[in-house]
């Protein structure tokens, strides 16, 4: 059977020649980077040599990248190292209803260490705004993390004006771009960054590797202890090949980023143009305009996502929703519920995030497919037009 | 491929879905769930001599949901009104060779989607006799 795989935001398949470029260092090249022998030697070049990439990708210098195991670990790192390291300053900390678990959940476990969150509210269409965060901004305020694009519905946040805010009032400004970085431009200078979370593995890298960009001069703190690695900040034996197939990823991505962004934008609104135009009672939910150009999710009348996804997945197609019903807590999207969905209209909710893989054969296969899908179906559902 | 907790039989149920549909003027007719949890059902049934002769059902729902629904007209088809009152949740989500812990609620559903059914066919029997 026919396979397409349209779940990119999950996860993306790892780019030969990363692979490649990986394999000598599981094998010939397996030396610990902290000796001091050849073999340190030559695994300590491929570490540096990585970390130029990623630094490039990012528009960083070398020295301001941390290597970890992957964005949740940055996001925890960036978040409580700086929130620990300046609690004397301040205890409040500000970000948005929509990040991701890495972000939300350690802000909550914050909160138990006596900081104080805001969460912002979003838009309908997903955006902060400004104004919110103006709004939020106190005396004590030490952080803001907000996302650069969101993960479910592709949103892409005003960073550059939320940077300028946060250097305006000396406060640090950490962003999740897990779903941007190799996707999007990235420039940490321009966003006015002082920290930036990636993943290896949503661009086409290995999983179990990511970096953390920190601005020289950041206050942070280390959040676990050990042999002082990544300049103290990050101990542990570095992850080599996962580090290497990172710097691979990174540069083949920033080769190719311009063109391949436009030829995933164009198959994305092949598939959006369909699905709005021919599919009755559907909706795209995000930003019209400032959204990945790899995202989309759509909203269906009547059905409920997770038999979508499956009767999707039968048909060799691979997406994923934001339904109570596929979640673990049984509990809808918290993103879909923050950009003013009822718990009804995010039960038929698909995300499909496209990809490298991806044809114009495969647009058009999917979008037969959810045609299919969707109108099986709604023929059965007990729900419909009143 | 199938969903992590799905058997078997559940799949070929939720991607197969026995006695979809609707009957006209149906003998019991019942509806349960509530769109905002994610799950509604409505069970239609045709009698005969006190048997279920025919049985239809519409979901909107997961997986289970309509596997579950489709799983207990298949199991109520045949029987009499009074057996069909006996199915329990039990008995639908252990003919399907088990459900999900976090999907039981949805077996629950679909028995009662069909014991309103049959109580509606006997409220209505009962208004003609009288």
């Amino acid at each position: 059977m026919k396979r397409i795989y349209m779940d990119h935001a999950a996860t993306t398949p790892l780019a030969p020649e990363v692979l490649e470029a990986m394999i000598p260092y599981f094998s010939k090249r397996y030396g610990n980077p902290s000796s001091l022998h050849s073999f340190g030697r030559e695994a300590r070049e491929a570490v540096d040599d990585a970390r130029t990439e990623v630094a490039a990708l990012l528009n960083a210098e070398p020295s301001e990248i941390y290597f970890t195991s992957g964005g949740t670990e940055s996001d925890n790192l960036a978040i409580k190292g700086i929130a620990r390291k300046n609690k004397k300053k301040g205890r409040h900390i500000i970000t948005s209803s929509i990040e991701h678990p890495a972000v939300l959940e350690v802000c909550k476990a914050l909160t138990r260490e006596g900081f104080e969150v805001t969460y912002l509210p979003v838009t309908s269409e997903g955006l902060v705004e400004i104004g919110a965060v103006e709004e939020a901004v106190r005396e004590d305020t030490i952080l803001i993390s907000v996302m650069h694009a969101n993960n479910e519905i592709g949103t892409i946040q005003p960073l550059e004006e939320i940077g300028r805010l946060a250097g305006e009032k000396e406060i640090y400004f950490h962003t999740d771009g897990v779903q941007t970085a190799g996707k999007i431009p990235v420039d940490v200078n321009s966003l006015g960054l002082d920290a930036f979370s990636l993943s290896g593995h949503k661009l086409y890298g290995p999983k179990g590797a990511g970096a953390l960009y920190i601005r020289k001069g950041v206050r942070i703190e280390s959040i676990q202890q050990g042999g002082g690695h990544e300049r103290g900040l990050r101990s542990g034996t570095e992850n080599v090949p996962g580090i290497v197939g990172l710097g691979k990823a990174a540069r083949i991505a920033e080769e190719n980023m311009a063109e391949e962004s436009e030829r995933v934008r164009s198959l994305r609104d092949r598939i959006k143009e369909f699905v709005l135009n021919e599919i009755e009672d559907s909706w795209l939910n995000g930003h019209p305009v400032k959204r990945l150009p790899s995202n989309l999710n759509f909203g269906f009348k009547y059905i409920e996502g997770e038999s979508l996804l499956l009767y999707l997945d039968a048909k060799g197609v691979a997406a994923s929703t934001g339904s109570a019903c596929s979640s673990k807590k049984l509990a809808a999207s918290h993103v879909l519920s923050a950009i003013g969905l009822s718990p009804v209209e995010s039960h038929g909710s698909l995300r499909m995030t496209l990809g490298m893989a991806n044809t114009e054969e495969d647009a058009d296969y999917a979008c037969r497919a959810i045609f299919d899908s969707v109108k099986r179906l709604r023929e059965m559902s007990a729900m419909r037009p009143e | 491929m199938s969903q992590p907790g799905y058997s078997e039989k559940v799949m070929d149920h939720f991607m197969n879905p026995r006695n979809v549909g609707v009957i006209e003027d149906p003998d019991g007719y019942g509806k349960v769930g509530n769109p905002t949890c994610g799950d509604v059902m409505e069970m239609f049934i045709r009698v005969k001599d006190d048997r279920i002769e025919d049985i239809k059902f519409r979901t909107f729902g997961c997986g289970a949901a309509i596997a579950t629904s489709s799983m207990t007209t298949e199991m109520a088809l045949g029987k009499t009104v009074e057996e069909g009152m006996k199915i329990t949740r039990q008995d639908v989500a252990g003919e399907l060779g088990g459900l999900p812990p976090n999907k039981m609620h949805c077996s629950n559903l679909a028995a009662d989607a069909l014991h309103m059914a049959i109580e509606d066919y006997r409220n209505k029997a009962a208004g003609q006799k009288g």
